[in-house]
C-alpha cells in the first residue's frame, strides 16, 4: 500500500470534519474491501479516518417498533447480539454467513452498507425489511440509498452511522455462495412485516435490488408455492465466469423458495 | 532382522501411528519458514511483471526508478547479460517421432527482447524496504509492442499463429509417440466395438500455503553464496542455478530449504527469482530477500495438468480391451519448466495400460507453447490425467456396450498372478492386487445399498449418484537408466548419509525434502526401529546443501521409495561395521557375530551366546577408541549410502464417490467418499492416511471447483483466491480410507509411495458419480470442474453434456 495519514476520531463531528476537509480522505471501519484494495494499490487515499474509536457507533438499540444498529456493529455481533437475534432473527442468521470467523470479527454492517458491493449480504436485507440509512446529516430510505455497483445517495464526507430496520413479523434468507469468493452469487432475503412484503436480492444484478413481482404474489399468498411460478429476468443481471445472467435469474427463484421456507 | 516391541514402551516403529515430531513447532508457529529468516544488512526485492501476455519490449526505463529512494539496484536483461547469466534450464529432453528433438528455447531470467506471458519478469528492483521497491518499479517505463496472443493451444496450433519463440515454429514443442502403432491399428480393425472419448484435463494453479520466497547472501571474503529458498529439492536447485544460470561451482554455493509449506510439485523446479536474488546479493553486497504475493503466485507457480486428449478404445464382444488410441495435446505454458516435457509423456502416457490387460496401445503426444504460465507437475503430474482418462473412458465404455461398470473392469483386470507384467507402453508392474481393493472399497462404501440411498435422495429432491475408479500409477522416481533412455537429464536415485554418535544417538541426513510429508517421523520410525534405539535418538537432517551429501529431493511419491531404500543401504552398512567393531571387542570371529533388536534395542551377539555389545558401546568405541583395531578398520561410525531404484513402484487402488446433486441449482456435494489404496508397506498409518485425505481434497477440488481461465488477450480471470475456487471443509466429507497392501518386490522395505494416490485416483471417480447422477437426463458427460453453472446448464439442456463425448 502507498504511506496514508491515519486518523481516529473519538466523535462522528471530528470523524465528519477530517473526511470533509479532506476529500481524498477515507473513512475505514473493518477494512475488510478497503485494506485489500490498498495493499493491491487498487487505492490512494491521503489519510483514512478510522471509526472504531466512535462508541455511539456501537449501538444496539430497540426505537419503537424498529431496532437500530450502530454501523460499527460487527458481522459477528450482528449474529450473535441477543436483541438482534430476538427481534430478527433472519438477519442475525444472514451475518452468521458473511465471509468467515476473521471477516465476521472485523468487517461491519455499516462498512458493507455504505460500500454496496453487489454480492453483499445486507443491502438486500435492507430493501426487503424497508431499513432507514441513518447517517450524521440525515435519514435515507433504503429504497433511494442503493443507487448501483458500489454507489450509494451518499455525499461526499457523509458517514452512515446506523442501520434502522422495522421489526417484521417474519423474515427469511437464502444465498449460494460463489464457489471461490464465497460471497454471495444471489441471495434472497424476504420479509413480512409493518411496511408489508418486501423481497430483497443481492448477487444478482448490478445493485441490491426489490423483487416487486415476488413481494405481489407473496403479499397475496405467503408460500413457497407463491414464488416458486415467479422468473426472474435474466435482463440486465450479472454474468461472469461463475455464473451467466440465466444462471443467476434461475437462482432468483430457487433462493426465494428457500428464503420463504426458512422464514416459515 | 527380527523386531520384537520392546516391553513396557509405546510401539514407535515401523507400522506405528507416531504422532508426528514436527508438529509441534508447526502448531505453534514456530516453524521458520524462508520469509521468516531475515538477515543483518537485508534488503527487499521486487520483481516487475508484464502485464501483457506476449509483447515485444521496445525499451526498458530504469533511471527515474534508480533514483528513488532506498533503491539499491535496478536490473533487467542488459544487466543479466552482461554479467554472462544463463537461461532457466529444462531437465528432460523430450525427442519425438522421426528422431526430431524437442524444441528448447531460452527461458532467460530476466525478459529479454520479449514477454511471453502476463507475469513474465521484466525487472528487479532492490531497495531497502518492500515498499520502496514497488514504489520504485512502478517508476520503471517499459515501452512494449503488444503482439498476438497464444491464450491456449488452439490458437497456438491455428494456421498462421504468431511464433512466441523463433525456436519454435508453429509453436509445437515436440510431437512424440510411445507404442505399437500397427499393432493397435489391427486390434480396432478386428473389434466388435469402439468406443470414443475426448476430454481437457483442467489447468490447475498449485497454491502452496506458503507462497514462494527465496533469500541470497554472498560472502565476499570467502566468495560464497547461500540461497535459502521454498525448495522441495535444494541441491537440484544448486546444480541447475549455480551449474547453468550463474555459473557458480557447488563449493562455493550452499542451497538450503528450510521449513517449506507445501510444495505439490510446484516448489520443484528452479525458477527465476532464486538466481535474481542470489545473482543481485553478489551486485549489491547485501543481502536480497524476495516474498512471492499470493495474487503474484497465481502468476509465477508453475501450473498444473491442462491436457486435451482424444482416445479411442476398441472392445471384443466380452467387453475385453483389445487396444487404445490416445491423442493428446499438452500446454507447455511459455517456458519449459524443469519438468515439463516429462509430464505428458513418460509420467502420462507410459500408464495407458492402467490397471488393465489392454494388449495395443499407441500414444501420441504434441506439447505446444502458449503465451501462458509454465505449465509443469502438479501432484501427480501426469498420472492424473492418464487416470482420469482412462476410468472416464471404461465408463464410457460399460454405458455403450451395457456391461456393468464395475463387471467391464473386472474383466479387464491385471490379475496377481499375471505379475510381473510387461506393458505395451514401456513400463514393468512388479506387483498389485485390484480386485482386492476394488471389493474392500466397494464393500466400506456400501455399494450393495446404494440403491436405495439414491431413492432416499430422490424423495427430498436431490439426485444421487455413484462412480468408481480403479486406478494404478507409477511412483518412486526413478530407475536412473530406463529414466536416461528416456530424455532424463539426471538419474533420480537418493541419497542417505547415517551418523551413529559417540553414545547412540543418530543423525540421519537425506536427499528428499520434507514440506509436509513428516519425513522428521517417518524416517525416525525407519530407523529407529531398524537399528533398535529410541524414536528420540533419532534426527532427520534435510534441506541444506552444506549438511547433506547430495539428493533429489522429494516428488513423485518417492521419499520412502527411494530415499528410505537408502538409508536401509546405509543401515546395512552400519551393521556391517559395527560387528566388525563388536567382533575384535568380544574376541570372536565376524561371522559369528549377530546384529539384532530386542527389549533391551539393538545389539551385536557373539552367535549362541550371551555375549552382547550395545549399539552405543559400538558406537563409542568406534569414535574414542583405546583398545581399536585401527589397522584394519577406520574409526566412526558414519556411512553413506546411494540407491537407484531398480524400477518404479506401483500403487493401485479404488476409489468411490458418492454425490449429491441439488437439480435447482446445479452444486455437487459429496457426500461419501471411500478409497482403498495399496501403497505397498505403511510405516506410519496416520501419516498415510493424512497424505490420502490430502490427495483426496485436492482431486475433488480439480473435479467440481478449481478451473483456471484466460481470456482471449491471455489476462488470467482466474488469477486470485476471489476467482479461483479451492477445496474447503465444508465441501470435502469424512473419508473412509483404508488400506491393503502388497509389496513392491523390487525395494528393500516393500514400499510404494502414498503422496499422489488421493489426487490421481480421485477426479475420475467423482465425475463418474456426477455423471451417474444426471444418467437419467441422458447425460454422458460433465467436463471438469463440473461447478454449479455448468450442471445447471446441462440439466437445462444448454449445453456441455455431449460436447466432450462422441460415441
Amino acid at each position: 500500500m502507498y504511506d496514508f495519514a491515519y486518523h481516529k476520531p473519538s466523535s462522528i463531528a471530528d470523524a465528519v470534519k477530517l473526511l470533509t476537509d479532506d476529500p481524498d480522505a477515507k473513512p475505514v471501519s473493518g477494512g475488510m474491501t478497503l485494506l485489500p484494495a490498498l495493499k493491491h494499490r487498487l487505492n490512494q487515499p491521503t489519510a483514512l479516518v478510522d471509526l472504531s474509536g466512535i462508541a455511539e457507533l456501537r449501538d444496539v438499540r430497540r426505537e419503537g417498533d424498529a431496532l437500530v444498529i450502530g454501523a460499527m456493529v460487527r458481522h459477528y455481533e450482528v449474529a450473535t447480539d441477543p436483541q438482534i437475534m430476538a427481534a430478527i432473527p433472519a438477519l442475525a442468521r444472514m451475518a452468521s454467513t458473511i465471509g468467515d470467523t476473521q471477516v465476521r470479527n472485523r468487517g461491519t454492517i455499516g462498512g458493507s452498507i455504505a460500500n454496496n458491493d453487489p454480492a453483499a449480504d445486507y443491502p438486500a436485507a435492507a430493501l426487503a425489511l424497508g431499513a432507514t440509512i441513518v447517517t450524521d446529516r440525515r435519514s435515507i430510505p433504503a429504497d433511494d440509498f442503493f443507487l448501483g455497483m458500489f454507489t450509494t445517495a451518499l455525499e461526499p464526507g457523509e458517514l452512515v452511522t446506523a442501520i434502522s430496520f422495522p421489526i417484521p413479523e417474519k423474515a427469511g434468507y437464502a444465498k449460494l455462495r460463489n464457489p471461490a469468493s464465497r460471497y454471495s452469487m444471489t441471495g434472497v432475503f424476504v420479509a413480512r412485516g409493518p411496511k408489508g412484503v418486501g423481497v430483497g436480492v443481492n448477487g444478482a444484478g448490478p445493485c441490491a435490488f426489490r423483487q416487486a413481482e415476488m413481494e405481489a404474489a407473496l403479499a397475496a399468498n405467503w408460500s413457497v408455492e407463491a414464488v416458486a411460478g415467479v422468473k426472474q429476468a435474466p435482463d440486465d443481471l450479472n454474468s461472469d465466469i461463475h455464473g451467466s445472467a440465466e444462471y443467476r435469474a434461475n437462482l432468483v427463484t430457487v433462493m426465494a423458495k428457500r428464503a420463504v421456507a426458512d422464514a416459515g | 532382522m527380527n523386531v520384537t516391541k520392546p516391553v513396557g514402551a509405546a510401539f514407535e516403529g515401523i507400522g506405528a501411528s507416531v504422532r508426528r515430531k514436527e508438529d509441534l513447532r508447526f502448531l505453534r508457529g514456530r516453524g521458520r519458514y524462508t520469509d521468516d529468516l531475515s538477515r543483518p544488512e537485508q534488503l527487499q526485492a521486487w520483481i516487475l511483471r508484464s502485464p501483457h501476455a506476449h509483447a515485444r519490449i521496445l525499451s526498458i526505463d530504469t533511471a527515474a526508478a534508480a533514483a528513488m529512494p532506498g533503491v539499491q539496484a535496478v536490473l533487467t536483461a542488459k544487466e543479466a547479460e552482461a554479467d554472462g547469466l544463463g537461461g532457466v534450464p529444462c531437465g528432460w529432453q523430450v525427442t519425438g517421432k522421426g528422431g526430431q528433438v524437442m524444441a528448447e528455447p531460452m527461458h532467460p531470467v530476466l525478459a529479454s527482447g520479449k514477454v511471453r506471458h502476463v507475469g513474465d519478469p521484466v525487472a528487479m528492483v532492490v531497495a531497502e524496504t518492500k515498499a520502496q521497491a514497488r514504489d520504485a518499479a512502478e517508476a520503471i517505463l517499459v515501452e512494449y509492442a503488444p503482439l498476438p496472443a497464444l491464450p491456449d493451444m488452439a490458437a497456438a496450433l491455428a494456421p498462421r499463429a504468431v511464433a512466441l519463440h523463433d525456436e519454435a515454429p508453429g509453436n509445437l514443442c515436440f510431437d512424440w509417440e510411445i507404442g505399437d502403432k500397427a499393432a493397435t491399428d489391427a486390434a480396432f480393425a478386428g473389434a466388435h466395438k469402439v468406443v470414443r472419448f475426448e476430454t481437457t484435463n483442467n489447468r490447475l494453479v498449485p497454491n502452496a500455503m506458503e507462497p514462494r520466497a527465496a533469500l541470497g547472501e554472498y560472502d565476499p571474503n570467502a566468495d560464497e553464496y547461500t540461497l535459502t529458498t521454498t525448495s522441495q529439492n535444494p541441491h537440484v536447485i544448486r546444480l541447475l542455478m549455480g551449474g547453468f544460470v550463474l555459473k557458480v561451482p557447488e563449493a562455493k554455493l550452499r542451497v538450503v530449504a528450510p521449513d517449506v509449506g507445501g510444495g505439490f510439485g510446484s516448489k520443484i523446479y528452479h525458477y527465476a527469482e532464486e538466481a535474481l536474488v542470489t545473482w543481485a546479493a553478489r551486485r549489491v553486497g547485501r543481502p536480497v530477500k524476495w516474498t512471492c504475493e499470493r495474487s503474484e503466485s497465481f502468476l509465477s507457480d508453475a501450473h498444473g495438468r491442462d491436457h486435451v486428449t482424444r482416445a479411442e478404445l476398441a472392445l471384443d464382444a466380452e467387453g475385453r480391451f483389445l487396444g487404445l488410441r490416445v491423442e493428446t495435446l499438452a500446454n507447455m505454458g511459455a517456458y519449459l519448466s524443469t519438468f515439463a516435457p516429462a509430464i505428458p509423456t513418460y509420467l502420462s502416457a507410459t500408464l495407458l495400460a492402467g490397471c488393465y490387460t489392454t494388449p495395443a496401445i499407441h500414444g501420441q503426444v504434441k506439447a505446444v507453447f502458449t503465451s501462458t504460465v509454465p505449465v509443469d507437475a502438479y501432484r501427480g503430474a501426469g498420472r492424473p490425467e492418464t487416470t482420469y482418462l482412462l476410468e472416464r473412458l471404461v465408463d464410457v465404455a460399460a454405458r455403450e456396450t451395457g456391461i456393468d461398470r464395475i463387471e467391464i473392469r473386472r474383466r479387464n483386470f491385471i490379475h496377481p498372478d499375471q505379475f510381473p507384467y510387461q506393458t505395451p507402453v514401456a513400463l514393468q508392474y512388479d506387483s498389485g492386487d485390484y480386485e482386492t481393493t476394488l471389493r474392500l472399497a466397494l464393500e466400506a462404501a456400501d455399494h450393495a445399498g446404494f440403491e436405495q440411498r439414491r431413492a432416499e435422495a430422490k424423495a427430498r429432491g436431490k439426485l444421487r449418484g455413484i462412480g468408481i475408479s480403479t486406478y494404478l500409477e507409477a511412483c518412486g522416481i526413478a530407475p536412473s537408466k530406463l529414466v536416461g533412455q528416456l530424455g532424463a537429464r539426471a538419474g533420480l536415485y537418493e541419497v542417505a548419509n547415517i551418523r551413529v554418535h559417540p553414545t547412540g544417538s543418530i543423525s540421519v541426513f537425506t536427499g528428499t525434502h520434507s514440506h509436509g510429508q513428516g519425513h522428521e517421523t517417518t524416517f525416525a520410525q525407519l530407523v529407529a526401529e531398524q537399528l533398535g534405539v529410541p524414536l528420540g535418538s533419532v534426527e532427520i537432517v534435510h534441506g541444506d546443501t552444506g549438511k547433506i551429501p547430495f539428493g533429489m529431493g522429494t516428488y513423485g511419491s518417492r521419499s520412502l521409495a527411494v530415499g528410505g531404500a537408502a538409508m536401509v543401504k546405509a543401515m546395512d552398512k552400519i551393521i556391517a561395521k559395527g560387528r566388525r567393531i563388536a567382533a575384535h571387542l568380544l574376541e570372536a570371529s565376524v561371522e559369528d557375530i549377530e546384529f539384532g533388536v530386542d527389549e533391551a534395542g539393538g545389539r551385536f551377539r557373539v552367535a549362541g551366546t550371551d555375549r552382547t555389545k550395545s549399539l552405543a558401546e559400538i558406537s563409542m568405541a568406534a569414535y574414542v577408541p583405546h583398545d581399536y583395531p585401527i589397522e584394519e578398520l577406520e574409526p566412526g561410525l558414519e556411512e553413506t549410502a546411494f540407491y537407484d531404484p531398480k524400477n518404479f513402484t506401483y500403487p493401485g487402488g479404488c476409489h468411490v464417490c458418492e454425490v449429491e446433486i441439488d437439480p435447482e441449482t446445479g452444486e455437487t456435494q459429496v457426500v461419501n467418499f471411500t478409497a482403498c489404496d495399496d501403497v505397498g508397506r505403511v510405516i506410519n498409518p496416520m501419516i498415510v492416511e493424512g497424505q490420502i485425505q490430502g490427495g483426496l481434497a485436492q482431486g475433488i477440488g480439480q473435479a467440481l471447483l478449481e478451473g483456471t481461465v484466460y481470456d482471449s488477450e491471455g489476462q488470467l480471470l482466474t488469477a486470485s483466491l476471489n476467482d479461483y475456487a479451492m477445496p474447503r471443509a465444508t465441501q470435502v466429507p469424512s473419508f473412509g480410507v483404508s488400506t491393503a497392501v502388497t509389496l513392491c518386490t523390487h525395494n528393500p522395505l516393500g514400499v510404494k509411495g502414498c503422496g499422489e494416490v488421493g489426487a490421481i485416483g480421485s477426479p475420475p471417480a467423482v465425475i463418474n458419480a456426477v455423471v451417474d447422477a444426471l444418467r437419467e437426463l441422458g447425460v454422458t458427460h460433465v467436463e471438469m470442474p463440473a461447478t454449479p453453472l455448468k450442471i445447471w446448464s446441462i440439466i437445462q439442456g444448454k449445453g456441455g453434456a455431449l460436447s466432450a463425448a462422441t460415441a
